[in-house]
Parts: C-alpha cells; sequence; structure tokens
C-alpha cells in the first residue's frame, strides 16, 4: 500500500507536485520509488532552466532502469534538491520530503489538471 | 505468444518476486531487494532459477567431431566430467549462441544455452548434425536447474543437501543419483563467485529450493542481480556483447576460439578477422559522474558517434558508473578518453578493462 499525501496534486506518471505560493516542489510518490527499487542517481536540471507540464526534465535510475520524470507543471527551476546528488537513496527513504526540484509556477491553474490525494489512490486502485 | 514458466513459477509468485519476460520466460527479477541479493552472493550464498536455460543431449560414434564442428573450443579427448565455454558461430564468424558444453562420457555430451536462443539454436544444432552419425535431443523440458552461487554454497550444499560437492574443481561435472534420479552437478556460474549448478527433474529442482531456502542460509535471487553480477566481472550476455553479428574476437572472446582445430563453422572468418585486425571492440568505460550509461547509449569522441553501450551499471561491488561498449578499434586503447550519451547530455569517460570486479572462483 503506497502513502499518499494529501494537499499534493498527482500525475498519471508518478510525480507530485507540493504547491507553496508561487513555488512547487516537484518529486516522485512512494507508489514510484517502489516501482523503481533502490534509486542510484537523480538527472536533474540546472537552476534556471524552464520546465514545462508534460515534458520530460530528469530521470530517476534505479540499478535495472532509468524512469523519466515528467513535470506536472510549467516554470522556472529555482533550486535543485542537491542532497540526492550524494545520497539518491533518500527518494526510496521518504519521497515527499526529498522532492527533486523547486519550480516558480508560471501558471498556477496548470494544478487543476492533476489529480487530488483521493483520485490518486483511486487512478493506482490499491 | 505467450511466456513460458519455469517449473519454479509458482514459488516465485508466492514470495512476491517481480516477475518480468526474459527469453520467453516469465522469470522473477528480484524478490525484495536487488542490492541485498547482488551483495548476498558475493558475500555469502544466493540461489537463482535458472531453468529457462535450454538443455541438448548430443549422443553417437560421431559426437566428439559433430560438436567440435560446430563449437569454437575443441573439446577433442576431452576427460569425462570436463565442461567447456564457447560459441557456435555462423559462416559469417557472428555468434548463433554461446554455450557451455558438458562432457559427460564417452560419446555423450549435454550442451547448455541459452534460453532466448532455444529454438534457433535446436534448429541449428539438428540441421548440421544431419551429416554425422549423432543423436541430437532436446531436453530443455525434461529439466529444471538452479545455480547456487556465493563464497559458502559449497559448505552448504554438502551440508543442507547431503550432496558431496568440495572435491569438485572449477568447470566440472558430474552425475549422481539423488532420490532415486539422476541429477548432474557442475562448479560453474555466471556470477564470478564459486558456486554450483544443479540439473535435475522438475520435482528434483522444487526439492533442492525448498530446502536450500528453509536452511535460512541460502537467499532467493533474480534475474536483475545475475546480471550485475555477470557484468561486473566482465562476462558476457547474448543480446548485448554477443549477437548473430558480433564475433567473438569483437567481444575479446578470442582465447575460446581454437583456430588451430580442424574445421568448424565459422572458423575461415574468424581467421580472416583475426588477420585483417579488427575494426571494432568491446571495451571497458568507467564514467566520471554517477550517470549510468545502458545498453544502446552512444559512446562519442568529439561529438563524432563512435560505438554503442552493450552493457552498463551503477556497479553495485564498486560504487562506480561503469559500462561495456562496442567501439572502434582505433579508440579501444586503455586510458583513451571518451565520452557517452545519457539523454540530453554527454559524459566524460575514459576506456578500461572490461573487468570492473575481480573474479573469486575456486580452482
Amino acid at each position: 500500500m503506497s502513502k499518499i499525501v494529501e494537499g499534493l496534486y498527482y500525475a498519471e506518471s508518478h510525480e507530485y507536485v507540493k504547491v507553496e505560493g508561487e513555488y512547487g516542489y516537484v518529486g516522485i510518490t512512494d507508489y514510484a520509488q517502489h516501482e523503481l527499487g533502490n534509486v542510484v542517481y537523480v538527472d536533474m536540471p540546472d537552476v534556471d532552466d524552464e520546465v514545462e507540464a508534460g515534458a520530460d526534465f530528469g530521470a530517476v535510475e534505479s540499478v535495472k532502469a532509468a524512469s523519466d520524470l515528467i513535470s506536472p507543471v510549467s516554470g522556472t527551476v529555482v533550486e535543485v534538491n542537491d542532497a540526492l546528488n550524494d545520497q539518491p537513496e533518500l527518494i526510496n527513504a521518504d519521497p515527499y520530503a526529498n522532492w527533486v526540484i523547486k519550480v516558480q509556477l508560471s501558471d498556477a491553474s496548470e494544478v487543476q489538471n492533476l489529480m487530488s490525494a483521493e483520485a490518486y489512490k483511486a487512478f493506482l486502485g490499491e | 505468444m505467450e511466456n513460458k514458466r519455469t517449473c519454479l513459477y509458482d514459488k516465485h509468485v508466492a514470495l512476491g518476486a517481480l516477475i518480468s519476460p526474459f527469453g520467453g520466460f516469465d522469470m522473477p527479477i528480484q524478490y525484495s531487494n536487488i542490492v541485498e541479493e547482488h551483495n548476498a552472493v558475493r558475500k555469502a550464498c544466493g540461489i537463482f532459477d535458472v531453468s529457462h536455460m535450454g538443455e541438448v543431449l548430443v549422443t553417437g560414434p560421431e559426437s566428439e567431431k559433430f560438436v567440435n564442428y560446430i563449437f569454437t573450443n575443441d573439446i577433442t579427448d576431452a576427460p569425462n566430467g570436463k565442461i567447456y565455454y564457447g560459441m557456435m558461430l555462423h559462416p559469417t564468424g557472428g555468434v548463433v549462441d554461446d554455450l557451455l558444453v558438458y562432457k559427460m562420457a564417452d560419446k555423450r555430451y549435454f550442451l547448455v544455452i541459452n534460453a532466448g536462443n532455444i529454438d534457433k539454436d535446436v534448429a541449428w544444432i539438428m540441421e548440421h548434425a544431419q551429416n554425422f552419425d549423432v543423436t541430437v535431443e532436446h531436453q530443455s523440458d525434461k529439466y529444471g536447474e538452479v545455480a547456487v552461487q556465493g563464497p559458502k554454497t559449497e559448505a552448504i550444499i554438502e551440508k543442507v543437501l547431503g550432496i558431496p560437492c568440495a572435491d569438485m574443481t572449477f568447470y566440472t561435472c558430474k552425475e549422481l543419483e539423488y532420490n532415486g534420479e539422476t541429477i548432474i552437478i557442475s562448479r560453474t556460474g555466471y556470477t564470478g563467485e564459486d558456486g554450483f549448478e544443479l540439473y535435475g527433474s522438475h520435482a528434483f529442482t522444487n526439492e533442492v529450493w525448498d530446502k536450500l531456502l528453509a536452511s535460512g542460509e541460502v537467499l532467493p535471487c533474480g534475474l536483475g542481480c545475475r546480471d550485475t553480477l555477470r557484468f561486473e566481472v566482465g562476462l558476457p550476455l547474448y543480446g548485448d556483447e554477443l549477437t548473430d553479428e558480433i564475433t567473438p574476437l569483437e567481444a575479446g572472446l578470442g582465447i575460446f576460439v581454437k583456430l588451430e582445430k580442424e574445421n568448424f563453422i565459422g572458423k575461415e572468418a574468424i581467421a580472416k578477422q583475426k588477420a585483417d585486425g579488427l575494426k571494432r571492440k568491446i571495451v571497458g568505460i568507467e564514467l566520471k559522474d554517477k550517470a549510468i550509461p545502458r545498453h544502446g547509449y552512444d559512446v562519442e569522441v568529439e561529438g563524432k558517434v563512435i560505438g554503442q553501450v552493450t552493457t552498463g551499471y551503477n556497479s553495485i561491488s564498486t560504487g562506480k558508473s561503469v559500462c561495456m561498449a562496442l567501439i572502434d578499434a582505433d579508440y579501444s586503447k586503455l586510458g583513451t578518453e571518451v565520452e557517452v550519451r545519457i539523454r540530453k547530455r554527454v559524459f566524460p569517460g575514459v576506456v578500461t578493462k572490461k573487468r570492473f570486479y575481480d573474479k573469486n572462483y575456486k580452482k
């Protein structure tokens, strides 16, 4: 049973965004980290890179596979989670505390295209 | 077409394994954690269901001559119980499959082939057998197979299964009676560690699996870590480092091709390639970054593509991002600086040996 946090917005590709004011923290869900297994590398964009809703902005790599990171929102990367460079396994430990990028949102209404915690739970069908 | 299942399939499901297709079979990729499974084999003992592997028995008056004709290694006057690694080649020198040949007894050879090549191999063997006085029996459905691997394996097999194996040397096999059937045990594996492989009926395979797991000393290991283990010690996987288009010389496996042998399929092509020199070659590459080079990614030098990655991982045993890659031989010298394109960026690396971790065989 995957952990799902109330108040976040979820994409079908298993990323979440946690909105705080004009910023969004983007990471992968507990379901996604579990499916991937041991995360050994996170390929992150640079600060000031533009991300676009529905487009890939990096990848999370487990031992066996690389999985693209798809941004659930559009905007500008204002911070990347540097801790993941040395400790990618933090994503396995707690994917919601260990977001990947912080984005200055260019269109806050985009989150309306994403799923609520309840809808994501139904989507997973667990 | 529906995938096949091994005789242990229900046990994998009951253990909660992640199941994925491999070589035409639904196989367990990992049970709980690929890193723990990998480390169990390096440090203690792990068991793999490798019942997907194919088995072919060749017997008859001309069996030695026939096997020597389709196989690159030289089995002439082989002692009983000796095992040889080598390839079956196309006349072009490309590889039909890599395989083990077990000399079971006089005029009786047991061939172990890759799951994904069973149909192709059996057809190939049957076709060429027509010109020899031999009998070829395809026995893949008869045998289950487990690989028990890791430094503690010998003691565990003797204690838990009661099968004496301490006196066996590397790459040898023997047949013995176990619960009224003849089984085969060999000191072989595909992990770079000491270990054994056991072939027998489906009932025997299930019994061995159950007993070893019940001992609490053996961890079930999936094909995921079988690949990371073999990769680290530079062993090739058919489909990655060996294909119908890649020759054993290009893969760095020339020592298993005995050109001094009288005749075998592919000999002329390999002799010519050796005389002409290699145009491409499989090398090791170590990246400076932790990004992971994976199968099919381009290897570049100054923006020019010089080859592709065949297998790559963040090595579990060493923590380094490394790969094997088939590249232009001009760049294959150790220490050559190359780049691997991973998604949108290129990452710098250096050509190394393709053995990233030392084997720990018992000779």
